[in-house]
């Protein structure tokens, strides 16, 4: 799989990354088009509630995929890297977690606060722009 | 390292749950079978990710926090030629010409593997010019948001403020990473048509020689931006 060239710079062989068909790339951008075109659709006709979410999620998820393990070639590695990239991002997950339950909070609050302030003191002159 | 050891080393590679296990055990390198500027790009991009992910994640509790109305994306990027106005059109063009870049990146890759000089560099020029118009529409959005409407990170006369923040912090971000994949994708194309990959020319910014995995590398940072699009395009766009 690998050879030394240059006494010290290992190398992948060339012919191992040309394996792949030209045919894959073109379907895989054929699905793109169509993916992206679904979720403008998704726009377009006012598709609205629940599923807007999930469709516009679902076309997400569909086109992420496709490029992470066509275009930038994940189902041809090794699962050792699979892991190191995929597991890593889901940490994310926690970080949404943690903001929506402050992000609720901060809304209960500025409600109860900006309430309170419009029954003193009137509705709030229109910005001047 | 002994040309003989890195032969039998990857004569044991293992696959599935165990190779993993193998791999991360293993002596000096838990990527086996990978340039390691192949490695180091995806540790660039996995922390990348972070990057946007804590812009996406922030824009969600701003976004979830505000008690001014949020605009409608779907107006607000709205475009008329001529007629009535098509909502979300121009953002959906930017969408097709990314993806179309992506496509030609990918068939540059392959045709650099395959050594084919002519039409490698054609598709590097192909993939920077579009990407460049990626950048020129942004721009155009750019320009129509502060001057026509009066956008600013700080304010904004649609509705809630944050919207101007999150907008200019994530699409500019995301345009940054284009415009530098765009340079270093003219730099790519320069070096292909001179046969620096060929020759093993080393680059500016090494003394290692130059080789066709270099053009696959650049395709995984070009191939990113165009991922990141895609989440932006789902979340502050269609949202």
């Amino acid at each position: 799989m690998e050879h030394v060239a240059d006494g010290h710079e290992p190398v992948v062989k060339e012919e191992e990354a040309i394996q792949h068909p030209l045919g894959v790339y073109f379907k895989i951008w054929i699905l793109l088009f169509v993916l992206s075109a679904m979720s403008y659709a998704v726009d377009y006709y006012q598709i609205q509630g629940y599923m807007r979410w999930f469709l516009i999620l679902l076309f997400m998820v569909l086109k992420a995929g496709l490029i992470i393990a066509v275009f930038m070639h994940m189902v041809w590695e090794r699962l050792a890297m699979v892991y190191f990239i995929l597991l890593p991002p889901l940490l994310l997950l926690t970080f949404v977690a943690i903001g929506s339950l402050e992000a609720d909070w901060t809304f209960f609050n500025r409600a109860i606060y900006f309430l309170q302030e419009l029954v003193q003191t009137g509705p709030a002159p229109p910005p001047a722009h | 390292m002994s040309a003989q050891n890195v032969a039998s080393d990857s004569l044991e590679l293992k696959p599935g749950l165990e190779g993993v296990i193998e791999d991360w055990s293993s002596d000096q390198r838990a990527f086996k079978g990978v340039p390691w500027g192949k490695a180091m790009m995806w540790i660039f991009l996995v922390s990348d990710t972070f990057i946007f992910g804590c812009f996406l994640a922030s824009y969600m509790t701003v976004r979830m926090s505000t008690l001014d109305p949020w605009p409608n994306s779907s107006e607000v990027f709205a475009l008329s030629f001529g007629g009535a106005p098509i909502p979300l059109i121009l953002i959906a063009i930017m969408t097709f010409v990314l993806i179309t870049s992506s496509g030609t990146m990918a068939l540059a890759v392959n045709f650099g593997y395959r050594k084919d000089k002519r039409k490698t560099f054609w598709l590097l020029i192909a993939t920077a010019v579009l990407g460049a118009t990626f950048v020129g529409m942004q721009v155009f959005e750019w320009s129509k948001l502060i001057i026509d409407e009066g956008v600013r990170p700080w304010a904004n006369p649609m509705g809630a403020a944050q919207f101007g923040s999150v907008f200019f912090m994530v699409t500019g971000f995301h345009g940054t990473h284009v415009t530098i994949g765009v340079i270093f994708l003219f730099i790519m194309a320069y070096k292909v048509s001179k046969g620096h990959l060929d020759d093993r020319q080393p680059g500016w910014f090494t003394k290692r020689g130059g080789n066709y995995e270099e053009i696959e590398i650049m395709g995984l940072y070009w191939h990113f931006v165009d991922l990141v699009w895609v989440f932006i395009f789902a979340f502050f766009y269609l949202w």
